[in-house]
């Protein structure tokens, strides 16, 4: 068996495992990282890239297929048609050049690359499984990134008609009809994904509205944009299994069939602690626990991202990779961030960043502006959403910000930097906005915070 | 304006020199007569040498742990009028040639930006309680680099953000600054604190009795509930200008009596000569815990003391003690020692005897414990005893003899009054 031994090792080559192995190597620690599949993990493979791309293939066919209809602009067009075969190409054409661009930066930061599944044998030594045969990892800090993987539903299992969100992105025929069990925002991207692809789509939420995470002024234009979309929406109902034809639900008027020819489950995602077991880590529910230094129970033991908790976002695990590689190398770094930005690629788009109106209590104040009253939505044809600002009453200090609305997503940049530097309300307010963008929403909100909106 | 000297007094006692052991004043401090300068220290006593009169310090007369004759300058004073003619220290010279320095051409040198308005208040949390400190990434990171915990660092920015000017402000206050007030974070510091003065004698005479003394201690509990009683009523009872009744008097006593029938506890072992003195007198050392230190006071010739006499002159000892003002011989010559920390006392210790005496007398604290009478328990007020014997010359028997006799004495306190006769 061959033993390898390293300064520090990381296992998982997900958007927080990559991340470390490349600091640290920057850094000049001897690191090793043991990968089972391509590096990138979930996000590059099987999650926010391609769930992306398939995003945009939709968005540009359903644009496509608007222009055939009657239409304001004016433009008429011939029914379009689509090679989805096609189009997953492109999209794994793109998941290729990032990952190959992962390695090669791994490879640049002399990051030595096992491949395998890690399994700990004690705190210091792994065991991985290679094609080459069993290799021995003894490393002085382990860095532990092995990420989530999809809730599977008993009743429901992957496979056959049932999918995962994987299953659901390398689909190379649009599905007639999709039931989509979980009305979370990975259901609702890749539904409206495939309703704007042509498929009939029915959402499953067993909650009282979708996206239930969020407040109910936020996710109502992602509603009446599903509505307008033909997706229909049962709330408070429950799926219970396959039919012949699709899948059996219940719901408030009782049982009911549902017409699917795909099925896709997305309940949420667990964090995967395959091979952790045996060193009986203190846990914090079903993930591992770890201090702001990244620390788990286990001296030289760090682990990061989605495998820590929520929320399991790439941008989370990304900045974490930075203070346990700190604190492996000796430095003291700690968790101090107050910006933890969050996005659903619904339709329209959905920002959170900070805290909620009712995080944020009785001392704080929400400020919205409408897009309605926003030019460059105007022109873009989208004048549904707007954007909130969270701020304290007695002092101005910008708490949280929401946001919901068409190509929304760009700003969680303005709106994290703003949290992140303490930045009040008269602040974003001073600060000039470049006219006509829909960013323009952003200072008028913070302008109603003291009574000074100049457009609504 | 001028320069007079405060020279170091005659403390009394025939003392031809004391120790210097602490400056309470540094040059450049404005001070007004009556001032306690300095702390000197004589054998065991430490005085504090006052100003005579007011004006600005110059110069300190040496360092700490410098001896310093009687008649010998202490130290140096600037004052308004004629100076006392005392040699002028050329030291302080150079200094005056400062303020008319020409403007110079050349460009100033870079200097830390002081802040919009220093945070004057360090001392006082400068945001309320469980809110953190806010500030931007990279203020963050350099405060996380030079160790400073934002949580005590003041913020002059919107919403009380704290800007680099802010950081800026506590750089130039120094190390320390900011760690005033910080909740939790690492203190690096280390104080070279140098072992002078009493803190040296009582380092010395530690180590001596510890390391030639093989000790023994011996722990025993004490039901004092009836002996509370006792002392209660007769403090009642006092007259005007008597002090109240301690333990302490009664405990004296007992031991008084108590070494009638063990004379061997009462004595002082001159181990170089091989020669144990045993007193017919006892005189009761009193450990009393001064700002300085510990230091024992001679309660002399307890044996011919009554209460209300003992706690009167353990009132003046005491006080003695504290103020620095008790005389050679009240610190030496004691021939058993007392030792007692009341309700600091905890329940048992391992007292240290005070070298050459043989024994000593811990007290541990009194608190209410259930005792068991026969039919149930009862509260009894009940303290324990902790004594340490010269294991050379007092045997376990005599030591256990010893205690138990002050044990039944205590407990019967109406034998303290009939002399320990049943």
């Amino acid at each position: 068996m061959r033993t390898i031994a390293c300064q520090l090792l990381v296992i998982g080559a997900g958007p927080g495992g990559y991340v470390a192995a490349i600091r640290a190597g920057q850094r000049g620690l001897d690191t090793v990282v043991v990968e089972a599949a391509q590096p990138g993990g979930t996000c590059l493979n099987i999650g926010c890239i391609p769930s992306k791309a398939v995003i945009h293939l939709a968005e540009e066919f359903h644009r496509a297929t608007e222009l055939t209809h009657d239409n304001p602009l004016g433009i008429s067009a011939g029914a379009p048609g689509i090679d989805l075969t096609k189009g997953m190409a492109w999209k794994d054409g793109i998941v290729s050049r990032l990952t190959g661009g992962v390695a090669g930066l791994m490879r640049k930061a002399k990051v030595r690359v096992v491949t395998g599944r890690a399994r700990f044998v004690d705190g210091k030594t792994v065991a991985v499984d290679t094609p080459e045969g069993p290799v021995t990892v003894k490393a002085k800090t382990v860095i532990i990134a092995t990420g989530s993987v999809p809730v599977e539903l008993p009743f429901l299992p992957f496979g056959g008609r049932v999918l995962s969100s994987t299953g659901a992105l390398a689909l190379t025929e649009v599905p007639k009809s999709l039931a989509v069990v979980g009305g979370g925002y990975i259901g609702l991207e890749l539904g409206t994904a495939f309703a704007k692809l042509g498929a009939k789509v029915t959402v499953i939420e067993a909650g009282e509205r979708i996206l239930p995470a969020y407040d109910a002024d936020l996710t109502a234009p992602v509603a009446a944009r599903l509505a307008a979309l033909g997706v229909t929406v049962l709330t408070g109902t429950q799926a219970l299994g396959l039919s012949d034809s699709g899948l059996t639900v219940r719901g408030p008027d009782g049982a009911a069939e549902v017409a699917a020819q795909k099925v896709l489950v997305t309940v949420g995602r667990r964090p995967n602690t395959a091979g952790i077991e045996p060193l009986g880590l203190t846990m914090d529910g079903p993930f591992l626990r770890v201090d702001d230094r990244m620390r788990t129970s286990m001296t030289g033991i760090l682990a990061i991202g989605d495998v820590t908790g929520e929320p399991m976002l790439a941008h989370r695990a990304m900045a974490q990779a930075e203070i346990a590689v700190d604190t492996a190398a000796g430095g003291r770094a700690a968790w101090d961030k107050r910006a933890m930005p969050a996005i659903c690629f619904t339709d329209p788009e959905l920002v959170t960043v900070g805290q909620s109106p009712s995080e944020a209590g009785d001392a704080a104040r929400s400020d919205s502006f409408p897009f309605k009253a926003n030019g460059r939505a105007m022109t873009l044809g989208r004048e549904d959403g707007f954007i909130r600002v969270v701020s304290r009453k007695d002092n101005g200090l910008v708490l949280g910000v929401q946001a919901v609305g068409a190509g929304i997503s760009e700003l969680a940049a303005a709106f994290a930097l703003a949290i992140e530097m303490g930045a009040t309300v008269q602040d974003i307010a001073g600060t000039i906005h470049a006219h006509p963008t829909q960013g323009e929403a952003f200072p008028e909100a913070a302008l109603k915070a003291f009574g000074h909106a100049l457009h609504i | 304006m001028g320069i007079r000297t405060i020279k170091m007094p005659d403390i009394g006692e025939g003392i031809a020199e004391a120790e210097l052991v602490e400056w309470l004043v540094a040059p450049g401090d404005l001070i007004a007569e009556d001032q306690p300068l300095a702390a000197v220290m004589t054998d065991k006593a430490t005085v504090e040498i006052p100003a005579t009169f007011g004006g600005k310090v110059v110069e300190l007369g040496g360092e700490v742990g410098k001896v310093i004759a009687i008649g010998a300058a202490l130290i140096r004073i600037e004052v308004d009028g004629e100076g006392d003619g005392a040699e002028p220290a050329p030291k302080t010279e150079p200094a005056k040639a400062e303020p008319p320095a020409p403007a110079a051409p050349v460009p100033p040198a870079p200097q830390p930006k002081p802040a919009a308005a220093p945070p004057a208040a360090t001392a006082r949390a400068p945001r309320p309680e469980g809110e953190a400190p806010l500030a931007s990434p990279a203020v963050r990171a350099r405060a996380r680099d030079a160790g400073i915990d934002l949580r005590a660092v003041p913020g002059t920015g919107p919403a009380g953000r704290i800007t680099h000017a802010d950081l800026d402000a506590v750089f130039a206050a120094g190390p320390g600054a900011a760690s005033a007030t910080a909740a939790r974070q690492r203190d690096l510091t280390v104080r070279q604190i140098k072992v002078v003065g009493l803190r040296r004698m009582i380092a010395d005479k530690m180590s001596t009795s510890r390391s030639r003394i093989p000790h023994i201690t011996y722990v025993e509990d004490v039901d004092a509930t009836r002996l509370e009683d006792l002392r209660e009523t007769m403090n009642r009872s006092r007259t005007e200008g008597q002090p109240k009744l301690t333990l302490l008097p009664f405990l004296i006593r007992a031991m008084v009596i108590a070494i009638r029938d063990e004379p061997v506890v009462n004595a002082r072992f001159d181990d170089d000569a091989g020669i144990v003195h045993q007193y017919g007198a006892v005189h009761a050392g009193i450990a009393v815990q001064t700002q300085t230190g510990l230091v024992v006071a001679n309660l002399r010739h307890a044996e011919a003391r009554g209460l209300w006499d003992l706690a009167g002159e353990l009132a003046r000892l005491a006080e003695a003690g504290r103020k620095g003002t008790l005389t050679r011989d009240e610190l030496t010559g004691s021939t058993i020692t007392i030792t007692s920390l009341g309700p600091m006392g905890g329940i048992s210790h391992t007292p240290i005897i005070n070298h050459p005496e043989v024994a000593i007398v811990g007290v541990n604290k009194m608190q209410i414990r259930p005792v068991w009478d026969g039919n149930g328990f009862v509260p009894r007020k009940v303290m324990n005893l902790s004594s340490s014997f010269d294991h050379r010359i007092v045997d376990g028997w005599n030591a256990a003899t010893f205690v138990q006799r002050i044990k039944g004495l205590l407990e019967e306190p109406a034998l303290l009054f009939t002399g320990g006769e049943a």
